[in-house]
């Protein structure tokens, strides 16, 4: 085991991949020489060479058109795009183009490309560099959508998405990229799909993503230590598949079920959730389904107010408690 | 051009175009010109739902490049796109019948008119969002040279295109990275129903726009197969030896409306008398016949391609309709659909 960043992790998963098959190759804004503007990409260059880790030109458009094209013709590339908001500039590539190109040509061609971006609130960017649009994707046929809270799932996750035969969004949460985890030796690989329980627990479900991960836990750690309640914090990982049957299995036993969304409140993946167990595990829960969101506002930058927006751990505690009590 | 080119004398003995590739043109103008036409009718007859884009009129473009192509290049194309994917020797039975939503087609019905693709010949696909697919020829041209080929993507486009972003970030990168890509501006004159002129800053709206990326400025009678077959030779020679894209003009016109829903009106009759004087089959014909072809062999290709078009046509108007069992298949690569567990 090795301590890693999830900063550091982002280029130690890119390096395993790299160093495994020859046709990943890597392109993006400012990635290559300069390490990328949050240093998760040091060491590629030097490493695998001009020909492989490429900066590219501000055309985000031309980054993503460029690696479907080239995924489409047999090579495995990562595309950066640097903030996940400008998502937006190259949506009708991902979003009309690689989501749609299998189901239309009726297979006879993959788009195995992932396209990495630096993803969430947190850190005072203002409302077009810290959106949370990992909802955006998980509404497109046809687009995989993973989001990892660990420095190991973001080596492992990485691993499955850059060996996947689809295309694979990858949301990687700007907030986290400075906490440390443990990474485990060797070649790490996590199934795509695969739904965590970070901590167990008995009177309620949690499920959260990414940077709510932490939350969540934290969340917990008060409710049992303050309030006797017996949190059960699941990590989804994965939007897009969904892994329904450890969130309806856990909602079942615990009888209750909430969600915590970085995402703006509508339409964001908790509602699709909520809908999930709805339907299918009604009759097992003790009380109403309750998701937590930011408010269905732009994110705003000062300290105050963002973190007045992005779910808190004390808004998780007094959500719980209440719902509970 | 057709009075021009009939008082050329033609110099046999330095023909470079030769006479298996002006065979070739021929026939596969005839091939794009004789399905289209059956798209028009099968249309008319209900048999083709929603949308077609014909290329009638604009089929030099497609023969020129395709004949030059090798096998193994990759073709990007428009929703106005038939005659690009025809041209790599996809298959008539498969293309109507996609046309017509039947299991015969090329992609089991699930594309239509708009998304021809036949990978397997080259064909990598018909866009039907303008500009998207350059940057995603530009990316087929960087594999080709990452994995060392020698293969060549084109990328065939409107000249509506040139005024949306993708086309100048798609150029620029291409030319920045070398690429071996080949982009190939149809002017037609009209972006839809507005004359390109009317909405562009530049007359000619490619070529004008080539040395913003260090280009050659390069305009081609789209109209005629010989001259259209040259500028290829010379791009695909330029991006085989490593010295990166073109960017090519063709004027041309098409001789129906935007779509199947737009009869064209509003271009002026004496604008289109004019070009319908300039179509690219008699004018070919006219040249095949000059350089001393022989009108029964001309003509008995033509015969040859409208029985095959024939056949196809009935081939299709035969299959089923698709299994709606397919619906939920090959959305993901495992052949499946299923978004959860």
């Amino acid at each position: 085991m090795a301590e890693l960043t999830y900063r550091d992790a982002v280029a130690a998963g890119i390096a395993q991949e790299m160093r495994r098959d020859p046709n990943v190759v890597f392109l993006g804004e400012d990635v290559a020489a300069a390490g990328g503007v949050f240093k998760t990409t040091v060491g590629l260059l030097d490493e695998f060479g001009p020909t492989r880790v490429r900066d590219t030109p501000i055309s985000e458009q031309a980054i993503v058109g460029a690696a479907m094209g080239a995924a489409m013709t047999g090579l495995r590339p990562i595309a950066e795009i640097m903030f996940s908001d400008f998502f937006a500039v190259c949506w009708d590539i991902i979003a009309n183009e690689m989501a749609k190109m299998r189901y239309m040509t009726n297979g006879q061609v993959s788009v195995p490309v992932v396209v990495r971006t630096a993803n969430g609130g947190g850190v005072r960017f203002g409302a077009q560099h810290s959106q949370s649009i990992e909802n955006w994707a998980m509404a497109v046929p046809g687009l995989k959508v993973v989001a990892p809270s660990t420095p190991a799932d973001v080596v492992g996750l990485f691993a499955a998405a850059i060996r996947d035969n689809d295309p694979v969004m990858f949301f990687e949460q700007k907030s986290l990229y400075g906490i440390k985890g443990e990474v485990p030796d060797g070649e790490h690989v996590v199934e795509l799909g695969t739904a965590n329980i970070v901590r167990p627990g008995d009177d309620v479900t949690v499920v959260a993503l990414a940077a709510m991960v932490p939350r969540a836990h934290a969340a917990a750690e008060f409710l049992q230590s303050e309030h006797g309640i017996s949190a059960n914090v699941i990590d989804l990982r994965c939007l897009v598949p969904l892994d329904t049957k450890t969130i309806l299995e856990e909602t079942a036993r615990t009888g209750r079920l909430v969600t915590v969304e970085e995402n703006p409140r509508l339409c964001g993946w908790g509602a699709e959730i909520a809908s999930i167990a709805a339907e299918e595990c009604f009759y097992d829960l003790d009380g109403p389904i309750v998701r937590i969101t930011t408010p269905h506002i732009p994110l705003p930058a000062a300290d105050a107010l963002e973190d007045m927006a992005l779910p808190s751990v004390a808004r998780i505690v007094d959500t719980i408690r209440t719902g509970i009590d | 051009m057709a009075t021009k080119a009939k008082t050329q004398t033609p110099d046999l003995a330095n023909d470079d175009v030769g006479e298996e590739n002006r065979l070739n043109l021929w026939r596969k103008m005839l091939e794009v010109r004789h399905v289209e036409k059956r798209v028009q009718d099968l249309f008319l007859q209900n048999l083709i739902k929603g949308t077609t884009h014909l290329a009638v009129g604009q089929e030099a473009i497609a023969a020129g490049f395709g004949v030059s192509m090798k096998d193994g290049d990759y073709t990007f194309c428009t929703y106005r796109g038939h005659a690009h994917t025809l041209v790599r020797g996809a298959s008539m039975v498969g293309t109507l019948g996609e046309l017509m939503g039947r299991e015969c087609g090329m992609l089991g019905g699930k594309g239509g008119s708009m998304h021809l693709t036949d990978a397997a010949k080259g064909a990598m696909g018909s866009y039907a969002i303008i500009g998207a697919h350059l940057p995603i020829a530009m990316g087929a041209a960087w594999s080709a040279q990452y994995r060392g080929t020698d293969q060549v993507s084109t990328c065939f486009f409107g000249d509506g295109t040139t005024n949306i972003g993708a086309f100048h970030e798609a150029l620029n990168m291409a030319q920045v990275w070398k690429l071996p890509v080949v982009f190939v501006c149809e002017n037609n004159l009209y972006m839809e129903y507005t004359p390109i002129a009317d909405v562009t800053a530049v007359e000619h709206p490619a070529a004008d726009r080539a040395s913003a990326y260090g280009l050659e400025s390069i305009i081609v009678d789209g109209n005629d197969a010989d001259a259209v077959w040259r500028v290829a030779q010379t791009a695909y020679a330029k991006a085989r030896a490593g010295n990166g894209p073109s960017l090519i003009e063709a004027k041309t016109y098409r001789h129906y409306g935007h779509s199947r829903a737009d009869p064209g009106k509003y271009r002026p009759d004496a604008e289109v008398a004019a070009w319908l004087k300039r179509d690219p089959i008699p004018f070919y014909r006219n040249r095949l016949i000059e350089y001393g072809f022989g009108e029964a062999r001309v003509d008995g290709i033509d015969t040859e391609v409208l029985a095959e078009v024939d056949v196809a046509t009935e081939a299709a108007k035969i299959s089923p309709e698709p299994s709606v069992d397919i619906v939920l298949t090959e959305m993901w690569a495992d052949g499946g659909s299923a978004w959860r567990n």
